[in-house]
């Protein structure tokens, strides 16, 4: 209802921080950066095709939906969340999967669970794990064949060239034997074949704290990962509430089960470094838009994931549990946010005012 | 402040934003040469208007009562010099909108000349009234932006029995110092002041909250205050918004003022030390408030620094004396928190503002707004503890109570969400937006609710009316008949009665 | 594949049947939406609409017999709410949005002839016999009413003034979703 012509006024304030969503966007990207190189050197030139094109799948699927959408599509991309979502999504996949698993995740992840909800900041579901999700619910066989380690300057690695033929043509049936199960996966069906943990624990691909196992780039690297994770507290990028709910909510009930049935139940640093407990506590849950607002509530949702990942673990079908307890856990981040709110200054926690105290 | 006192001990709420305080604090105050023509506005505080008492052509000294207060909350308003009133008429007012409002005009004839004051030598030897009274005609009002008249303030404290006087030093605004400026310079005037002010309301103690951005100022109060045991100088962390009476009052007292209710139920009062300095000159020097201390800062100012100013003196005047490094990008009344925005510089200064700042393009930049990435920063800045993305998603949505059901009513405005957001989202334009929508709503119900009751008023005269009309006719009528009986009674008695039946028949 | 689709089928049939059922017996009798629009429109009666006043009005509108444009001192404001309460799409097409309007008097036209002030609404306008008269603001409901009544159209509407107390931020221009 403007009767006057004069320019909308511009309200205060009229100073604002140097932050920006690009600027959270690199600093988180920087802080994979050292866990995803180690990666590369370990899987070698296969893992860094396999990265490659997620990441670019991942950026053009959010091209095509802004196209579609009639928007400016680079300033959109340049704000680096296609990207980050693409390189997470690379991180939770088998480092020798072929092209084919990258492009599909890639353009899950930002297609189907970030562009249909509305874009960046609408979706209720952390498009890597959706992605991840899907991928591993369709194609059980390409998302559970584990490589071992094999450095860029050990002998056997493939090449460059090789390692082209591996990402787009299937790996060759010779190296089809190196492929083994990760260390979750194999003491599930070790399990489930009626042999306990005290026995196929020995024989298992060892936990190596250094990264030296079969798994994902992102779990592996376990240090790396949480150092970034560290980094990203110091920078301010990330509280420690998710990270630390996270891995007391699985470290906990897994000490506890694993001094009363170690036959049974694997001990806590199994878990926290097993699988994408990691990446998860620190890149995955910490997700903004899908997680609560309020650090009791984000308590709350950490612990939950780190919960429903050892329950995943310890009792359901699946080996691996990060990513379907992270996703249950978005589903209740509007309920957690509707529940748990800060005190307001002047109220108590129901919103009442105050008694004044002279 | 080492690291571990650092995280333990700072406020979990508010900003951390550059204070782009100096050079402009450092630089000695400097005195605006009085303009030609001042432009005195009649609204320039809270509550009503000032209503004029010169007339156009009247000869005025300065300190001369131009408009004399009107209504429970209001102030007077005095000539800043000494000449002609020339024009009682509409000057653009220092707001959003550039809309205009009513001012007086002064011809100033540069002799300066004070009208007859009423000094007191001891202000301790009066009333608490009489003091409030005195500061009440001389026009003082908050000068630390809320312009709430001051004596109106001392009453309530009497009358709550407040112990506690605050005197707010916090200026926790960016690029403002005038508050700083006045406690280096004056900080007997602002000590005097604040001993004035616990007298008027009965305080036993007064505490002198200065952010420790501020060490210049907290030395000078240190020294002023020194044979005072009653006055304490209390240094407070800098950090945005200190300068909130609520944040300030948490920092120095622990009490917590309830939701909707005032300072002075939980025994405190919060006055700036540049009010305290306005009470000193006008209790002890009987001198109303016409001039005060404002900042001129911001990339487009040639020489930052504090000017001593008549009020009513444009702003365009004063970025002339301070000079111009470029045609400045944004012009802003106040911090730039906070702040107003000014549409040209032909705006008279009033006495709330305590700043006018003048962006350069780069200052004035704010990014475009992109999608919340509901990071939450805005939650965890608000020295409030409300939740400004869920409101300004509603509001947004047009949900106006949505919002007021997350307690809008509590948002201070002090712009740290909007401040903080990576996004840049307008966050406190939501707010302004909701607040003034829901008080024209309010209006409008209100205004409805007289309608419907004036509507009825008329019904009811209407009917009344009617009645009444209806009940002369019957009494008119019923005299007529009375007359007419009468009459035929005397007929009556002079005629056969045959006739009568006769004539019924 | 007999039981799955017989289950589901029987499921499909209790619950249909347990709709039908809250319908009919959970049905709301009265109409509680015309108190709700009565609160809404002005309240003045003055009758523009057509109808008696504003209690009958809302009736009509509730019924859906009226359109939600018909109350001029409502405005544009006023049609969209009613709109939006009876969810329903208006056509605004013919609504001039002059916003809130007031009553003026052209003290050097008017020839003080008291007709005015016999047919507003809320007895808005002061005056006597042969005397200019005057509208008192904060009493105008901005019928418009008394436009008509003047022999000599000294009675103009104009919008209401927009003054530093009624100003309203605007709402931010959402550039992005």
């Amino acid at each position: 209802m403007s009767l006057h012509s004069i320019p909308a006024p511009v309200s205060a304030p009229h100073t604002t921080t140097a932050n920006t969503v690009s600027r959270v966007m690199a600093t988180v990207m920087l802080a994979l950066a050292p866990a995803t190189l180690f990666g590369f050197w370990l899987y070698g030139w296969p893992a860094i095709y396999l990265w490659v094109i997620t990441v670019a799948s991942a950026m053009l699927g959010e091209a095509f939906c802004l196209r579609l959408m009639q928007r400016p599509a680079t300033p959109i991309l340049m704000d680096g969340s296609a990207a980050l979502t693409g390189w997470l999504l690379a991180l939770s996949l088998p480092p020798w999967a072929p092209w084919w698993i990258g492009v599909l995740g890639g353009l899950f992840a930002t297609v189907l669970s970030k562009q249909v909800f509305g874009g960046l900041g609408q979706n209720l579901f952390n498009p890597a794990m959706v992605a991840r999700v899907a991928l591993l619910i369709s194609f059980p066989v390409q998302m559970t064949s584990w490589v071992g380690p094999l450095p860029l300057d050990a002998v056997t690695a493939p090449g460059p060239l090789a390692g082209l033929l591996i990402t787009f043509k299937g790996m060759p049936p010779g190296l089809d034997a190196m492929t083994s199960a990760s260390l979750l996966g194999f003491a599930k069906t070790e399990m489930s074949r009626g042999i306990d943990l005290l026995q196929s624990l020995t024989q298992a691909p060892a936990l190596s704290w250094i990264g030296s196992r079969p798994g994902s780039l992102g779990e592996t690297a376990g240090w790396l990962i949480a150092a970034g994770g560290v980094a990203m507290m110091a920078l301010r990028v990330i509280t420690w509430h998710i990270p630390v709910a996270m891995l007391l909510g699985i470290a906990v009930p897994a000490a506890i089960l694993h001094a009363i049935d170690p036959a049974h139940y694997m001990s806590a640093t199994t878990h926290v470094f097993s699988g994408g407990v990691l990446l998860g506590a620190f890149f995955i849950a910490t997700d903004y838009v899908t997680s609560p607002n309020t650090p009791r509530g984000q308590l709350i949702f950490g612990a939950g994931c780190g919960l429903l990942t050892w329950v995943i673990r310890t009792w359901a079908g699946y080996p691996e549990g990060v990513a379907f307890a992270v996703l249950l856990m978005n589903s209740l981040t509007p309920i957690i946010d509707s529940y748990v709110k800060p005190r307001i200054y002047g109220r108590d926690r129901k919103g009442t005012a105050l008694e004044p105290v002279k | 402040m080492g690291l571990i006192e650092r995280f333990f001990k700072e406020p979990r709420w508010g900003v951390h934003p550059d204070d782009h305080k100096r050079p402009a604090a450092d630089a000695p105050l400097r005195m605006l040469p009085p303009p030609a023509r001042l432009y005195m506005p009649l609204h320039q505080h809270v509550g009503g208007a000032a209503r004029p008492i010169v007339l156009v052509g009247q000869k005025v000294l300065k300190g001369e009562l131009l408009a004399d207060a009107q209504g429970n909350i209001s102030a007077p308003i005095h000539a800043p010099v000494s000449g002609t009133i020339s024009a009682i008429g509409e000057v653009t007012a220092p707001h959003p909108s550039g809309l205009g409002f009513a001012a007086i005009t002064i011809d100033n004839d540069f002799a300066g000349r004070w009208i007859e004051t009423d000094p007191v030598s001891d202000p301790f030897a009066l009333a608490p009234e009489e003091i409030a009274r005195r500061t009440g005609k001389a026009g003082v009002v908050g000068l630390g932006g809320a312009t709430f008249p001051a004596a109106i303030k001392f009453a309530l404290g009497k009358r709550l029995q407040v112990g506690t006087l605050i005197v707010n030093g916090g200026e926790c605004e960016p690029y403002l110092s005038s508050d700083d400026r006045i406690m280096r310079d004056h900080a007997d005037q602002v000590i005097d002041g604040a001993r004035i002010v616990m007298h008027a309301i009965g305080a036993r103690e007064a505490l002198v909250g200065i952010e420790d951005n501020k060490p210049e100022a907290i030395a000078a109060m240190r020294i002023a205050a020194a044979p005072f045991p009653e006055v304490k100088i209390r240094p407070v962390p800098a950090r945005y918004p200190m300068g909130s009476d609520k944040q300030l009052i948490q920092t120095l007292t622990g009490k917590e003022v309830p939701a909707d209710a005032r300072a002075a139920e939980v025994g405190v009062l919060v006055h700036n030390v540049s009010t305290c300095a306005a009470v000193h000159k006008a209790i002890r020097l009987g001198q109303p408030l016409v001039e005060r201390i404002v900042t001129l800062n911001g990339g487009a100012v040639k020489t930052p620094g504090n000017l001593f100013v008549p009020l009513g003196t444009l702003v365009d005047e004063l970025l002339d004396f301070v000079g111009r490094v470029a045609t400045p990008a944004r012009l802003i009344l106040g911090g730039p928190m906070m702040g107003t925005p000014l549409l040209h510089g032909r705006i008279p200064l009033v006495k709330g503002a305590s700043g006018i700042l003048a962006f350069d393009a780069q200052e004035a930049l704010i990014p475009a707004a992109g999608p919340c990435i509901r990071c939450g920063s805005c939650t965890r800045a608000c020295p409030m503890g409300l939740l400004p993305i869920e409101m300004a998603a509603h509001i947004r949505a047009g949900d106006l109570d949505g919002a007021v059901g997350f307690h809008l009513s509590d948002c201070i405005s002090c712009g740290c969400c909007a401040y903080v957001c990576p996004s840049h989202i307008p966050l406190v334009q939501y707010f302004s937006h909701a607040k003034g929508e829901l008080m024209t709503k309010e209006r409008a119900k209100l205004r409805s609710e007289a309608t419907r009751r004036l509507a009825e008023a008329r019904v009811e005269r209407v009917e009344r009316e009617t009645r009444e009309k209806a009940a002369a006719a019957a009494r008119r009528k019923a005299e007529r008949d009375a007359a007419k009986a009468k009459t035929a009674a005397a007929a009556l008695a002079t005629t056969p009665v045959t006739q009568v039946e006769g004539e019924i028949a | 594949m007999l039981i799955a689709v017989g289950s589901l089928a029987v499921m499909g049939l209790a619950l249909g049947g347990v709709l039908g059922v809250a319908a009919r017996y959970l049905a709301v009798e009265e109409n509680p939406i015309e108190a709700e629009l009565q609160a809404m429109l002005p309240g003045s009666q003055c009758g523009q609409c057509g109808f008696v006043g504003c209690a009958q009005a809302a009736v009509a509108l509730a019924k859906h017999e009226a359109p939600v444009t018909l109350c001029p001192p409502g405005g544009k404001a006023l049609a969209v709410a009613l709109a939006a309460k009876l969810g329903i799409k208006a056509d605004l097409s013919g609504v001039a949005d002059t916003g809130p309007q007031l009553a003026t008097v052209a003290e050097e036209i008017c020839t003080g002839c008291c007709r005015c002030l016999k047919v507003c609404p809320t007895d808005a306008i002061i005056g006597a016999a042969k005397q200019i008269h005057n509208v008192i603001r904060e009493a105008c409901t901005g019928c418009g009413a008394c436009v008509e009544r003047c022999p000599t159209e000294a009675m103009t509407m104009v919008p209401v003034p927009i003054t530093l107390q009624h100003w309203v931020w605007p709402k931010p221009v959402v550039a992005v979703a």
